[in-house]
């Protein structure tokens, strides 16, 4: 038996498991948003940015989470995009 | 004037008219006059789980059709003082309800009692929409599994678009014994996901199964957690601020009977 447990610990608790499948489809479920939604968001948000900087295509992400409202205290969802940048473009001295 | 509180959970089988039941005999209990509505049409079964299906003469439909009266309607628990059951139509369907027709029938039975509880049916529809249209407050029932989790999550985002605001939890079945080893989903998991308050946790226990099986609430059994659990709930609807069992205490309650009867090693 032990050794089944010492296996089975790879995954942690099975309830993580579920919190994180759930928070996962809950983001979803509650924007009423496609993942197709974020891939073309994704790609407009590559699209504008590069234009300025160079950015890590492969580190970019884009997600779903919620955030506290500023005018009162309920969760609200937000759109975070995570864009790692290489280096900024020099646009400045064209002007 | 009294309170129309909801009990609604989205999936079905997580124990809403367990929980209407027993808050409402809890309630009933602690001196208030308590309806409990089946709002259920077409599948009753509050009835049989508070043990009054034989008494049923007229129904919820009937009342709002005009074929009886209220007060015809509504059954008398003899066992509990203040306590009534407005039974739901089992030949009818949702359909042959408005909500219109229901905020009326719950605003009258506020003029009469206390506590008007409603038993929301499962699913999202109109019987969902009839159920909620008389309350202003509601309680959403859940399981520690994702599905009834994720349904959950989608009811209160329903009742607050619907200004029913502020919902509370209860989270039903819990087994403490998987949550230690990590196998179940705790309070704070679900408190986290679904971000509103918890009103109470009921553990799994056997108990409930016996007491529907003779149609009596669990919330009179004073031996049982989960009837103790009732108790507490019921305290905390009437603004009592009553502290939350324990899971260390119940364990160690638990492994206390179980050493008493012998069971553990």
């Amino acid at each position: 038996m032990d050794f089944l447990k010492f296996f089975n610990k790879d995954s942690g608790p099975s309830k993580n498991v579920a919190k994180e499948r759930l928070k996962l489809v809950l983001v979803h479920d509650r924007t009423n948003c496609s993942p197709h939604f974020l891939d073309m968001v994704k790609g407009d948000i590559i699209r504008i940015i590069s234009d300025y900087v160079e950015i890590d295509e492969s580190g970019l992400d884009v997600k779903l989470t919620k955030t506290k409202s500023d005018i009162d205290d309920t969760m609200i969802p937000a759109l975070v995009a995570n864009i790692p940048i290489k280096k900024m473009k020099d646009k400045s001295g064209g002007y | 004037m009294g309170e129309a509180i909801v009990i609604t959970s989205g999936k079905g089988g997580v124990g809403k008219t367990t929980t209407t039941a027993n808050l409402g005999t809890g309630l009933s209990q602690l001196g208030y006059k308590v309806a409990v509505v089946d709002a259920d049409i077409g599948l009753r079964n509050l009835d049989v789980v508070m043990g009054l299906e034989n008494r049923i003469v007229y129904d919820l439909v009937d009342v709002v059709e005009g074929v009886c009266r209220l007060k015809q309607a509504l059954i008398k628990d003899k066992r509990y003082e203040g306590l009534f059951l407005l039974p739901a139509a089992q030949t009818k369907d949702k359909n042959s309800v408005t909500p219109e027709q229901m905020r009326k029938l719950t605003n009258d039975l506020k003029e009469m009692f206390d506590y008007v509880l409603l038993d929301c049916p499962a699913g999202i529809e109109q019987g969902f929409k009839n159920a909620i249209a008389g309350a202003e407050k509601a309680i959403v029932v859940t399981t520690p599994e994702i599905s009834a989790v994720r349904d959950a999550d989608r009811i209160i985002g329903l009742l607050e678009a619907s200004e029913l605001r502020d919902p509370l939890l209860i989270v039903n079945r819990i087994r403490i014994d998987m949550v230690r080893k990590g196998d179940m989903m705790n309070i704070e998991d679900m408190i986290d996901i679904l971000a509103i308050d918890l009103l109470g946790v009921v553990p799994d226990d056997e108990a409930i199964v016996i007491s529907t099986n003779k149609g009596e609430p669990v919330v009179t059994e004073n031996n049982s957690l989960a009837g103790q659990a009732y108790r507490n709930i019921a305290k905390r609807i009437t603004g009592e601020n009553v502290p939350f069992i324990n899971m260390e205490v119940t364990e160690n309650i638990v492994t206390k009977l179980r050493k008493i009867f012998g069971l553990a090693k």
